[in-house]
């Protein structure tokens, strides 16, 4: 029995409603308690904001993001951000680490836990190539993790929505997750992976897929039919047609308010859209484009069904990568940048592509401030999930500069002093003075994750849940963030303690100790008979269509660490 | 009389894994769909030299030993050494992979894999111009001009062309074959090209010349071509732009007659620039066709380990790449290395005398099933079980699909797994001893 | 007499099927022989089985003449291997990889016999 007293810490927990309180927090065997006995050991925490443990709900960590290590080796040596990037060589404790936006899998654990992070959600998870995604998971240390598996553009899926099969739809979900050990259902680019199998895209919700039949809307749909028909922890993850378009806000918010009729299944969002900044552009081309971020936010915050994330940029050099082939290669055409796609047999496709956010360039500069207008138009934070999309809007190590944004208007206005007249013109991030506090902060970085993914034990300091706690050594009420945020980037940096299960693996900024984490995965239950009719459907895909046999598809039990099964119960 | 289904070759970087092996007496005893080099390995097992001892140099003979002793020696050699070359790795598994960048990394070594004399300018290539791909089913079920270029996979990848390419069927290739254009480019007409629809042969050396031209044509600039382009006649050469460009879906697949001739990786480098060109048209992807059946895995392990896909230098602590400094023939040829660790591959028979001539003067380590060229310069022999056969672990098809190896027959050898977490433990301890 | 080619090295099904079997009669077999298209065979005055001296700027080697008509004048191929390797080039002009085709080579007909695979490595043993 290992226990710990963390004494008088301050303590931000928004899934308790407590706002900075001094009070002490207990620990035993990895969990949240009320009390502990004389032996715990304690830990002063006097003076230190507290928090559960950060959780990043969509990040490309492990899997895609292997390819754009492989193609970039230069980013190995970027050390932007010291002590979170570039090459550190290895010590007792720690493997050796190198790069900023595509770090070897050690230093993705490693330096998450030292922003006091203990859970990461992998945005894109190929079925076919699930096993490589849980390959490194397996390699990155401390975090929990989980990921999101990939069905926007999958044969059997559009088939099934075609010729209305709703029940064989969601017993192939069902399926699907537990062969690639998902979380949830991510949609990227509906019907535009299958359109890129030619080297063609999709234009919008109801532009039908080449030979499928079917349309976007009604992709999205029948994916979200069946998810909430399988009670699944999340709501779909939808990554919208057009990403990266002018004008594409129209789209992100059609549809939003396509799942307006969707009735969620479990207590929380019915969708959840990611990575809105890259889906909030006005105007009708690169010349005329500005912010779309006021229209989204408008409807956002008249609508209650819906969570997002910000997908905010960093300037300074980013690794794009999604399953949305089309972009990534409209991406390397325009900015005359090297290009890798990976297209997925039945599936998906995939592109990765480098680039650079300067705030010299106007279009750039629009698209840092869309992310933050997102974050301070919407009034409730609980329907803002805080990302950068990592590493596609920047690097996850920039998360504590991104919060200086977040609460200081000072600070977004020394940044935006570098920008361009025209730059200004078409954003209006400079007449936004809300500045964030830190409970609205906590809430966007792991309150509201619990809740949109079903993780009661997780993003919260409850009792029974998850020791999985962040101190940072700063003080509420003592440090004003808006004037002071060089402070609040140092405190937010290196955490003063990270608890991950109950055990100290950071303390004062450095790795004390490399415990393996967990991986949560989702099995819902499908009739029998539905399953068998399924599986009929599927054994021809492999037999007709698949280069590798149903048998070897499935991601066996041993590449699983630690694995933590989600039942869910389906309704048919 | 068990019969295994669906188990995965561990050949060549096709990664079939349709095969059905029967077992009697814990002896494979029928192979069924496995091409010849498939079947050679499977069935071969039995009747192949395998090492059937650990062996250390004595007096100048590999004497046997018992196989602490061979790791203690092994490990002696290891933690005496300033600057070991650790290399291969890649008829292993993905787990196998994983031991030795960690025993690299503890030792301070430098650690490549095969992709050195084969795909490596590959990996260059991609660092320059990325890597435009597709798994082996978008071939399979899309694509109907498929060109082999610098390749032959009748002799490399027996069943690429009934599984993947050329002669496969899927939902937008009813036809098979006959709805498939299929063309060949090559210096020598190979058993390949006599398959093909269309033969373009070119003067060795000069594949550079004909991605450029190519591409130039495609985009537009047919006038700037001259009447020959690497001995082919200029009609030719567009007539080949205009299939490609005409094309529902094209696919390049590349061997070592791209990586391994003048222009090395430049040639890779223009031939992903000709994709991206391409794709104004029509839908075009590149797939290297890798040799050793995981290859693919070692540079996707190294790459998430480490950062690099091969030619790792651990010297500093830290990861360290420049393929043209710390690739193991450089290093050779520079007679750097003072040790080597070769596994799972045969530097041996497979680098250049010079290399060879420093490998033969420096303490080797050989850890492998077989008996090789390489055995006849090792110092210290580790026999290895089978990966595939003897011991399961986790390999990458060419085109990066991963896929688990199963474990068909007991051994008395130990894995490459086993075998490296025995060294790297001695490695400690020998280490806490000093 | 002595001819000029150009070297390749490369991949035969045979050669990868004893991949696993290097110490055995079928690798020697499947690896130490030079193709060269029959004209340049007759210009050497060989028929297929002599035994052909190949010389490079870094070493020599000997084995048995093969015609393959798929080769065009000029291009003489020595299946990847040991044997091949002796006279290949060490030289990666700084990208890692070494020169394996396109090695301007010398071959004449000789009376040695090719070593078989322990001998040849023998002799880098005794470098
Ligand atoms: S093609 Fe390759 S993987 Fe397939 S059976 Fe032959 S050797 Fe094995
Ligand atoms: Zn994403």
């Amino acid at each position: 029995m290992s226990e710990i007293l963390i004494k008088n810490a301050s303590v931000c927990d928004p899934a308790q409603g407590i706002n900075c309180e001094t009070m002490d927090i207990c620990i035993r065997d990895g969990k949240i308690v009320d009390s502990v006995s004389e032996n715990a050991k304690v830990i002063d925490a006097e003076g230190k904001l507290t928090m559960a443990g950060g959780f990043d709900g969509h990040t490309h960590s492990a899997g895609k993001i292997n390819v754009g290590r492989f193609m970039n080796p230069n980013d190995a040596k970027k050390n932007l951000v010291p002590g979170l990037s570039g090459q550190v060589a290895r010590t007792e404790k720690t493997r050796a680490q190198v790069g900023y936006n595509t770090p070897n899998t050690y230093a993705i654990g490693y330096r998450y836990a030292k922003l006091g992070y203990t859970t990461i959600c992998e945005a894109a998870i190929p079925l076919l190539a699930a096993r490589h995604t849980h390959e490194e998971f397996k390699e990155i240390p401390i975090l929990d993790k989980m990921g999101l598996s990939l069905f926007g553009s999958n044969w059997q899926v559009m088939e099934y929505i075609r010729d209305k099969e709703p029940e064989k739809l969601a017993a192939y979900i069902a399926w699907g997750l537990k062969a690639s050990r998902g979380y949830g259902v991510k949609i990227v680019n509906p019907g535009g992976g299958e359109a890129w199998g030619w080297g063609k895209n999709v234009s919008g919700l109801y532009d039908p897929v080449p030979n499928f039949d079917v349309t976007p809307a009604e992709i999205l749909m029948g994916l979200a039919e069946a998810n909430e028909r399988l009670q699944l922890p999340h709501s779909v993850h939808v990554h919208c047609n057009n990403l990266g378009k002018p004008g594409n806000y129209a789209t992100t918010i059609e549809t939003m308010k396509l799942f307006e009729k969707v009735k969620p299944s479990r207590d929380r969002q019915s969708l959840h859209v990611t990575h809105v900044q890259f889906n909030a552009y006005a105007g009708t081309s690169w010349r005329d484009f500005e912010t779309g971020a006021p229209m989204v936010a408008d409807y956002v915050n008249g609508a209650d069904h819906m969570t997002f994330d910000l997908g905010q940029v960093i300037f300074g050099p980013a690794m794009t990568m999604t399953a949305d082939g089309p972009v990534e290669y409209a991406n390397a055409r325009m900015l005359h940048e090297k290009w890798s796609n990976q297209d997925i047999e039945l599936e998906d496709a995939s592109g990765v592509v480098p680039l650079f956010y300067s705030p010299k360039s106007f279009v750039n500069a629009v698209q840092w401030a869309i992310g933050l207008e997102l974050a301070l138009l919407v009034k409730d934070p609980w329907k803002v999930m805080f990302t950068t999309d990592s590493p596609n809007g920047g690097s996850f190590v920039n998360y504590p500069e991104a919060f200086t944004y977040l609460m200081s208007e000072k600070r977004r206005a020394e940044v935006i002093s570098g920008f361009s007249k025209m730059a200004l013109d078409r954003m209006v991030l400079p007449g936004i003075d809300r500045e964030l506090d830190f409970y609205e902060l906590a809430v966007m970085t792991r309150s509201t994750q619990s809740k949109m993914y079903s993780m009661p034990e997780k993003g919260n300091l409850k009792v029974g849940s998850d020791a999985d706690i962040a101190i940072y050594d700063i003080l509420p009420g003592h440090v004003d963030p808006s004037t002071e945020y060089a402070k609040v980037k140092k405190a937010f940096s290196g955490a003063a303690y990270t608890f991950k299960n109950g055990e100290i693996v950071v303390k004062d900024g450095e790795i004390e100790e490399t415990p393996k984490g967990k991986t949560y995965w989702v099995n819902a239950k499908v009739p029998e008979n539905i399953d068998t009719a399924m599986q009929k459907d599927i054994d021809r895909k492999f037999r007709k269509y698949y280069t590798v046999s149903k048998a070897n598809y499935m991601v066996e039990d041993m590449y699983l660490q630690k694995p933590v099964e989600i039942g869910t119960e389906g309704v048919f | 009389m068990p019969v295994i289904k669906d188990a995965v070759c561990s050949l060549c970087g096709s990664l079939c894994d349709d095969i059905t092996v029967t077992v009697e007496n814990n002896k494979i005893t029928k192979i069924e769909n496995a091409c010849i080099l498939g079947h050679s390995k499977f069935v071969g097992m039995f009747e192949h030299d395998r090492i059937e001892t650990p062996m250390i140099r004595k007096d100048g003979e590999l004497v046997p030993v018992p196989y602490e002793e061979a790791i203690e020696a092994a490990a002696k050699i290891l933690v005496n050494s300033k600057r070991t070359l650790s290399y291969g790795w890649c008829s292993t598994s993905c787990e196998a992979v994983s031991g030795a960048i960690q025993l690299a990394e503890e030792t301070g070594s430098i650690i490549d894999s095969t992709a050195n004399v084969c795909h490596g300018p590959s990996a260059l290539a991609a660092q320059e111009k990325g890597s435009p791909s597709a798994t082996l089913g978008e071939i399979k079920n899309r694509a109907d001009v498929i060109i082999f270029w610098g390749c032959n996979p009748v002799h490399a990848h027996p069943r690429h062309m009934v599984r993947y390419s050329s002669f496969s069927k899927g939902l937008f290739t009813e036809k098979g074959r006959k709805g498939r254009t299929m063309i060949v480019v090559d210096v020598r007409k190979t058993d390949t090209a006599k398959l093909a629809d269309r033969y373009v042969e070119i003067e060795q050396g000069s594949d550079l010349l004909l991605v450029t031209a190519l591409r130039s044509i495609v985009n537009g600039h047919e006038d700037v071509i001259p009447k020959t382009v690497a001995g082919v006649p200029k009609a030719e050469v567009v007539e080949l732009a205009e299939t490609l460009k005409n094309a529902k879906f094209v696919c390049i697949f590349f061997g070592m007659g791209v990586t391994q001739s003048r222009s090395k990786y430049k040639n890779g480098d223009a031939m992903s620039s000709l994709i991206s060109d391409l794709n104004q048209h029509t839908k075009a992807v590149m797939i290297g066709m890798r040799g050793h059946y995981n290859v693919t895995g070692f540079g996707q392990v190294a790459t998430w380990e480490t950062g690099f896909p091969m030619a790792i230098d651990f010297a500093r602590g830290y990861p360290y790449y420049n393929p043209g400094e710390t690739g193991a023939n450089d290093l050779l040829v520079r007679e750097e290395p003072d040790a080597a660790i070769i596994a799972a591959a045969d530097a041996g028979a497979h680098f250049p005398q010079k290399a060879v001539r420093h490998l033969a003067r420096i303490p080797v380590i050989q850890i492998d099933p077989y008996a090789n060229p390489t055995t006849e310069i090792a110092d210290v022999v580790i026999p290895a079980a089978v990966v595939g056969i003897e011991a399961e672990g986790t390999a990458y098809r060419m085109d990066a699909i991963s896929l688990r190896m199963k474990k068909l027959i007991d051994s008395k050898f130990k894995t490459d797994e086993e075998i490296v977490k025995d060294l790297t433990e001695k490695v400690r301890e020998m280490k806490r001893g000093a | 007499m002595k001819i000029k080619a150009n070297l390749i090295s490369g991949r035969t099904a045979d050669q990868g099927a004893h991949l696993e079997a290097k110490t055995h009669k079928g690798y020697f077999d499947a690896c130490t022989y030079c193709e060269l298209n029959s004209a340049d065979l007759e210009r050497l005055g060989a028929s297929e089985g002599d035994n052909l001296k190949v010389t490079t700027e870094f070493g020599e080697v000997v084995v048995f003449a093969k015609a393959n008509e798929g080769n065009p004048e000029g291009l003489a191929f020595i299946p990847m291997g040991p044997w091949a390797n002796a006279v290949l080039s060490p030289d990666t002009h700084g990208c890692g990889m070494p020169g394996f085709k396109g090695v301007p080579a010398e071959i004449e007909v000789t009376d040695e016999k090719p070593l078989e695979m322990k001998a040849l490595m023998k002799k880098y043993m005794e470098d």
